[in-house]
């Protein structure tokens, strides 16, 4: 006879509240039907990693309840021009449902969506209480959309993070309207703009902007936490500005856009001394004695700073002007810094504290050996080309660099390193030096190209990667590589989670051993690789436990679409193909992208012409 | 191929291609174009049926023989992987002002390999010869008009339009920036030579 022990609900509902991780809710609800049950009535943030996985109303009708809702639409290989444009990620079926089922919402977060001015329009009227934007790599709005938000939500902390299309003139047009109805936010302001793509401003447009936006900010206006600018193009005022910081004294994040001449940033830094997070403006001027040590000063003002970014066109001699909190820093993003080695070196090794560093790969490695000497706490390193398309190498930046920070930085969790040669022995050293490694990317610039000294493959040497950090939840592959590599991931990458494949293997077998041997992969994209039909009509099922798989300019025939659309119900497979219906092709011509991904919602209705989506239904003719 | 097939258990699996009771059909009949090993592969529109041939043996050395380098690199859609708005921002960065930023090369005697700096990076003599000390690690010492960098161990000289070598510094900076094609350090004995010219 069962035994059974059961809190009243309220009880339970209270410990439920304490569990945030939505794993850990996920695994709550499979408990038991009761506390399934509780759960999903008190679930308050729900995370859509494919918003066209499930349905807008399968999530109303679940979780009645939900205050925040983040979802995600278009595959990860968007951010590199592989999607074309109209592909999707529509936000507006779920908006218009959650605008009904949802009063209380407070907080939208998307990614890679598509969402009209309509649909912030409609954010604007239906949410009493919202409180949190976020739109990363979003398009499709234009001014009107945000002037309604900013016109009708009064409860506000907004973080746009806008990181597509918006030029200048609409920027400013926003600006005024949301500072005009300054007044009415009555918490906390966050703007946020980051990474617009169009740098590229038509200049007439912007003559007239002086960026007088700033100065719209209400004398009574005093909540803002945090202004990040640093993407704009043109000047903004800097008296207004400095005003704005000065009576904000929440104010923790400031970063700001390359027109900020260095010589004011001094009077910007004394009105927000609390600052923790800084982006600098541009970092030259006209070397002068008393311009430097005012900067210093002012620097050293500032005693709970830990984040620099910024630092365009560096004049070196400045830089020491920072040097006072260097050891106090924990991240310093210097990826758009162009910055001669021996200069960040002098910079690094005062910041003994730094967890996270961005930079090109003008540091060399020299500096990257000089990082591995002086920060001992390093959690992650990205180091981007300075030169991607040149043909030749224009820094001495090799693999030596990243094995001596492998060698002298015990906490080196995350990497993203791009360079120009690698070597197999290299990257066994690296695996064995630091097996906590959970974040591998690497590219090789040029596809393909082999190990540098023995001009083999470079299989042995992820193989290492992947035997020993054992932990590997991402990889980026690049390089000449076999089918053998795979074989390593499938046996070792236990606990792979994402996989970005280009320009490698030579068979089925390649991605066979990656779909049979992951056994956490959650997303999985390839490009350019010779895989076919065999590995992925193999391992149909194992498509069903992961959220997506991408494949492009690869192997894969019409036919075996067709067939793994027949087969598998709860798969969307979408056939993406700019030539025209696939239809017109024979059906052992591959088709050129490919998106396949689970789903419980059924097929979606919004494609555009150039997509088509595999039946399921099995009486489905074959022309 | 028999290891491979069986790996595979292709029979075992009612997933084939092509209808029930025919062969999986082996040939590709559309637009082919089969270069695996081409490095310098164009836009992805190609469409490239490649045969679904497995090789045991993997690593097709033959294909590594180095092309012949072409003239012009052509870019693959989306690689290297870099966002948008940072590519934006080198080119940014390099038809700032006059236009692209100037790298020129810089040999130095008995150095294994030659650098190559941007000149846009460096707004005067002083910076661009510290930058030249480090990277070389050398020293140039104390530049006069008369003397040039006389009694250093080493000094700068470029090759400047007409092709003459000159000691680095006797012309205006912009001037130098504009007419310099390439840095050479020599030893501070040969420079003795430039200095009574």
């Amino acid at each position: 006879m069962a035994y059974t022990f059961s809190f009243p609900e309220e009880v339970l509902e209270h410990v439920f509240s304490f569990i945030e991780s939505e794993k850990d809710r996920n695994a709550i609800s499979l408990v038991c039907k009761s506390w399934y049950e509780i759960e999903r009535w008190c679930r308050r943030r729900v995370f859509v990693g494919n918003c066209y996985a499930v349905s807008p109303m399968m999530v109303i009708k679940r979780f009645p309840e939900v205050r925040s809702i983040a979802l995600k639409g278009k595959p990860h290989f968007a951010d590199f021009n592989l999607v074309p444009e109209g592909w999707g990620g529509y936000v507006c079926p779920w908006i218009a449902a959650m605008a009904c089922a949802f009063p209380w919402l407070e907080e939208i977060r998307l990614k890679r969506m598509v969402i009209t001015d309509e649909s912030l329009e409609l954010i604007a009227k239906s949410f009493k209480n919202f409180k949190v934007l976020v739109l990363t790599s979003c398009e499709g709005f234009t001014t009107d959309g945000l002037a309604a938000i900013a016109a009708n939500c009064r409860f506000a902390s907004f973080i746009f993070l806008i990181s597509q299309v918006l030029n200048l003139l609409d920027f400013n047009f926003v600006f005024e309207l949301v500072l005009n109805k300054g007044h009415k936010f009555e918490s906390k302001l966050c703007l946020c703009l980051v990474n617009l793509r169009e740098l590229d401003l038509q200049e007439s447009e912007v003559e007239d902007l002086s960026g007088h936006w700033l100065s719209h900010f209400p004398d009574s206006y005093t909540s803002l936490v945090s202004l990040n600018i640093s993407c704009l193009g043109n000047e903004v005022s800097l008296s207004s500005l400095e005003r704005l910081l000065g009576r904000c004294p929440n104010l923790q994040t400031l970063r700001l856009n390359r027109a900020v001449p260095l010589d004011r940033l001094p009077n910007l830094l004394r009105r927000c001394p609390q600052l923790v997070e800084l982006g600098t403006g541009v970092y030259s001027t006209e070397m002068r004695p008393e311009v430097f040590s005012n900067l210093e000063a002012a620097f050293s003002g500032c005693k709970q700073l830990k984040s620099l970014s910024g630092f365009w066109d560096v004049l070196p001699s400045y830089l020491p002007a920072v040097y006072p909190i260097c050891s106090r820093l924990t991240s310093l993003n210097l990826s758009y810094a162009i910055v001669q080695s021996s200069d960040l070196i002098k910079l690094i090794s005062q910041c003994p504290s730094l967890l996270r560093l961005w930079v090109l790969d003008y540091i060399e490695d020299a500096g990257l050996y000089a990082l591995a000497a002086s920060c001992k706490d390093l959690r992650e390193l990205r180091v981007f080309p300075s030169d991607p398309f040149g043909l030749e190498p224009n820094v001495a930046l090799t693999e030596q660099g990243l094995v001596s920070v492998s060698e002298g930085c015990p906490k080196l969790q995350s990497v993203l390193y791009f360079c120009r040669q690698m070597s197999n022995a290299a990257l066994n050293t690296i695996a064995r030096n630091r097996p906590n490694l959970t974040r591998f990317r690497l590219c090789i610039i040029e596809p393909r190209t082999p190990d540098y000294i023995t001009l083999e493959p470079l299989d042995s040497g992820f193989g290492a990667i992947v035997e020993h950090c054992k932990d590997l939840q991402r990889l980026s592959l690049s390089g000449l590589l076999t089918d053998r590599v795979f074989e390593y991931i499938g046996t070792y990458g236990k606990k792979l989670e994402m996989l970005s494949v280009a320009f490698a293997g030579d068979s089925d077998l390649g991605l066979h051993h990656v779909l049979s041997g992951c056994d956490n992969l959650r997303k999985l994209e390839i490009r350019d690789c010779p895989f076919g039909d065999k590995a992925l009509l193999a391992n149909a099922a194992k498509l069903e436990t992961m959220r997506s798989l991408w494949m492009s300019s690869c192997s894969v025939s019409y036919g075996a679409c067709k067939l793994l659309g027949q087969k598998m119900p709860r798969l969307n497979v979408e056939v993406i193909d700019e030539r025209g219906p696939p239809d017109s092709r024979p059906e052992s011509c591959p088709v050129e992208k490919l998106y396949i991904y689970r789903t419980i919602a059924g097929p979606r209705l919004d494609m555009p012409g150039f997509v088509w989506t595999m039946e399921d239904d099995s009486s489905l003719g074959l022309e | 191929m028999g290891s491979y097939e069986s790996e595979l258990n292709l029979k075992a699996t009612e997933l084939r291609l092509g209808l029930p009771g025919s062969d999986e059909p082996e040939k590709r009949s559309c637009s082919v174009r089969s270069n695996k090993r081409s490095s310098r592969e164009s836009s992805v529109e190609e469409s490239r049926c490649k045969s679904n041939v497995n090789s045991d043996d993997s690593t097709t050395t033959s294909d590594h023989d180095q092309e012949s380098v072409q003239p012009a690199k052509v870019q693959v859609v989306g690689w290297p992987p870099i966002r948008s708005y940072r590519k934006n921002s080198l080119q940014q960065k390099k038809v700032e002002g006059d236009g692209s930023g100037i790298y020129v090369k810089v040999s130095m005697a008995g150095a294994p390999y030659l650098r190559k700096i941007d000149l846009k990076v460096y707004k005067s003599y002083p910076e661009l010869l510290m930058a030249l000390q480090t990277l070389f690690k050398c020293t140039f010492g104390e530049y006069s008009e008369r003397e040039g960098y006389n009694g250093s161990e080493y000094a700068p000289t470029y090759e400047d339009k007409d092709g003459d070598w000159m000691l680095v510094g006797d012309v205006p900076w912009n001037m130098f920036v504009s007419s310099c094609k390439r840095l050479r350090i020599i030893k501070g004995s040969e420079a003795k030579g430039l200095g009574c010219l």
